[in-house]
């Protein structure tokens, strides 16, 4: 009667394969259901200058990075350095989303610190950024030139994670737009 | 006459219960009621079925997260403007995943999270009339004969 043993085995070894993948996954990752589709339209004030509006408009036509940034997020003060570092190669433009912040602290911020962005929409209230599924700061989105959303990174971003995502993204993207030259 | 022990224990006892009821109004912002109170009751029941992503085990309507009292607000002025929750709720899932949703839909993605339940009880009934029937022939041990 081999097989009465074998059968609680079989149901412990399923749960454990559950469990062990379990334990691998990131409670915190939740996978955006924007990927493939269009990215939300918007329309803010700019940080630098309240009178002119920054938004979809201005992000059209080439491929570029949507950062959500904010001075009161650890991780965005983390992954500036690079974000700067990024800025002077000069490969994709980086626009910046100011989420929930005071623009005075952010203006500060980016005159102390550097400014990596082409321009930063401010979104006091956060209201663009509900459109967009952000969660948390930082969050990176990759855009297409038709304005699809290719990729989305929810944490700092750092140079390991631009060579393994990002790049062959943006490489295989612009294989058949124009876009700007990536080296690297 | 309760005596003054009891009198003291009373109290306290109030005075407890104060305190829980205070604690209960303070943690989350108002939003202005709205007033018609079927409205306000839907709005109720719907924040306290989304979740809220920063911290990931409370409701909307519990988190105190800035993100959370962003999606009240959003949601309240949808429902003021006459959006059926339905479309609430789309407009969530859009957004942000049906794990925003405490009770998700099902689908292919969702069926075994909702059909396992029913798949495991069955499971535990199969296993139940198998037990059960190689026991129907055999005779009752000397304990289970009842005097």
């Amino acid at each position: 009667m081999m097989w009465r043993y074998l059968i609680p085995i079989s149901i412990f070894l399923v749960l454990s394969a559950f469990f062990v993948k379990g334990l691998s996954l990131n409670p915190r990752y939740v996978p955006s259901p924007l990927l493939g589709k269009p990215a939300p339209e918007f329309e803010l004030p700019r940080l630098k200058d309240p009178n002119a509006s920054l938004g979809s408009v201005d992000l059209e036509g080439q491929v570029t990075l949507l950062n959500v940034w904010a001075t009161w997020c650890v991780g965005c003060r983390q992954e500036h350095g690079f974000l700067v570092e990024l800025s002077q190669e000069n490969n994709v433009p980086i626009y910046g989303l100011n989420w929930k912040d005071d623009r005075n602290t952010a203006l500060d911020w980016l005159s102390t610190l550097g400014d990596p962005y082409v321009g930063s929409a401010f979104d006091e209230l956060g209201e663009v950024a509900i459109d967009w599924g952000v969660y948390g700061a930082p969050e990176t989105f990759l855009l297409a030139s038709d304005g699809t959303v290719l990729y989305k990174h929810i944490a700092p971003l750092t140079r390991d994670i631009w060579t393994s995502e990002f790049l062959p993204r943006i490489i295989s993207e612009c294989g058949s737009i124009p876009c700007p030259t990536v080296n690297n | 006459m309760p005596n003054s022990q009891q009198l003291i224990a009373i109290r306290n006892g109030l005075g407890l219960s104060i305190l829980m009821l205070a604690s209960a109004a303070w943690g989350i912002d108002p939003m202005p009621q709205f007033d018609d109170p079927s409205l306000e009751s839907s709005y109720q029941e719907l924040i306290n079925e989304v979740r809220c992503l920063v911290c990931q085990n409370q409701t909307i309507a519990d988190s105190n997260a800035p993100l959370a009292s962003d999606l009240r607000r959003e949601i309240h002025q949808m429902m003021g403007n006459g959006a059926s929750r339905p479309e609430v709720v789309e407009f969530l899932v859009a957004r942000y995943g049906d794990f925003v949703l405490y009770r998700p839909p099902f689908h292919s993605k969702t069926w075994l999270l909702w059909g396992a339940p029913i798949i495991l009880l069955a499971l535990g009934f199969l296993v139940f009339a198998r037990i059960l029937k190689s026991r129907m022939g055999q005779p009752l041990s000397e304990d289970e004969i009842t005097p």
